[in-house]
């Protein structure tokens, strides 16, 4: 190639644009294999729980006893509606509607938050109750394993505001639609993981 | 639920890894069904809750299913797995179904099903 001659790949600086052998995206599918490991970790944090949950020496022994069951449904409602949402921004990115999608996210970011907001709430609740995570051994593989979902959920909700001050810049635009739906992966993955600690933890004692 | 009911985002700009790849999602009021279904059968799990007298095997007999449904529900609604490469299904489900057996095994190990 000659030098005086640039594509516009190379004059904007954007990485060139590649066919893969699969003839699927790399980052989509990148997504889906940490998704796959990290089944991996949540089922050693699940794993652990149901092993040590009834192995306490000290008080609370039940978990029913400290679980405020009405309460925690309203918060898997919410993160359930929050799928709901994220599923209509990579709907509406997909046909080019920026505003809506905006609009999505955010509501989106909110329900996160809000979800997130209920269980600082709970684990308040928990610890007046007696319930630390040093407490006993029930507490803390109680809190090691809602904690490592609620982070998701935190970094989730990071990245969310991040697409959402791309859209309020114009960086966000149908050619950036795979990008929502990679991050919608990652949000969808975070409810169903709360999808089994909601029964597996809260309703089957 | 027909093909006819799917769209392909035509106004989306094509992607170069998409060249050979056909992108198809469902509609919106479809996202909203599922949504409806997913929250009945959440109620019905919350119901459990409330009645008296269930033991744990009667509620694992109840519970499980309706979790299952969830969790595949929005696997093949909400991530698109019903209508993405099956690539992609073979690779999470890979990880999910060596997790199951992983830790099912090591539970069994610990004799948690005695």
């Amino acid at each position: 190639m000659s030098d005086a001659v640039l594509t516009e790949t190379e004059a904007t600086g954007a990485a060139p644009a590649h066919t893969t052998s699969t003839g699927i995206s790399n980052e989509k599918l990148a997504m889906w294999v940490f998704l796959g490991s990290d089944c991996l970790l949540f089922g050693a944090l699940i794993s652990t729980y149901l092993l040590l949950r009834h192995r306490s020496t000290t008080p609370p022994f039940d978990p029913a006893e400290v679980f405020d069951i009405p309460f925690t449904s309203v918060s898997s409602f919410v993160l359930l509606m929050s799928s709901l949402t994220m599923a209509l921004a990579v709907g509406a990115i997909h046909r080019g509607d920026v505003r809506r999608c905006r609009t999505w996210l955010l509501t989106t970011a909110l329900l996160g938050a809000t979800f997130i907001s209920g269980q600082v709430y709970e684990f308040s609740g928990f610890k007046n109750e007696g319930l630390g995570y040093t407490t006993n051994i029930f507490g803390s593989a109680f809190y090691t394993l809602t904690g490592f979902h609620g982070a998701h959920v935190s970094v989730g909700i990071l990245f969310l505001m991040s697409l959402f001050v791309m859209s309020l810049r114009g960086k966000l635009d149908a050619s950036k639609a795979e990008t929502v739906e990679i991050f919608g992966l990652y949000w969808h993955f975070v409810d169903i993981v709360w999808i089994l600690i909601f029964t597996i933890v809260y309703l089957i004692p | 639920m027909s093909s006819t009911d799917l769209h392909t985002h035509p106004g989306s700009a094509p992607e170069p890894h998409h060249q050979t790849h056909e992108h198809r999602h469902p509609s919106d009021l479809q996202y909203v069904v599922v949504a409806a279904v997913l929250a009945v059968v959440t109620a019905l799990e919350v119901l459990t809750y409330f009645i008296e007298d269930l033991t744990t095997t009667e509620l694992v007999l109840w519970l499980f299913p309706m979790m299952i449904f969830k969790f595949v529900m929005v696997c093949l609604f909400f991530m698109h797995l019903k209508y993405d490469n099956p690539l992609f299904r073979r690779v999470f489900f890979f990880g999910l179904i060596l997790a199951v057996l992983v830790y099912s095994a090591a539970l069994a190990s610990f004799e948690f099903f005695a």
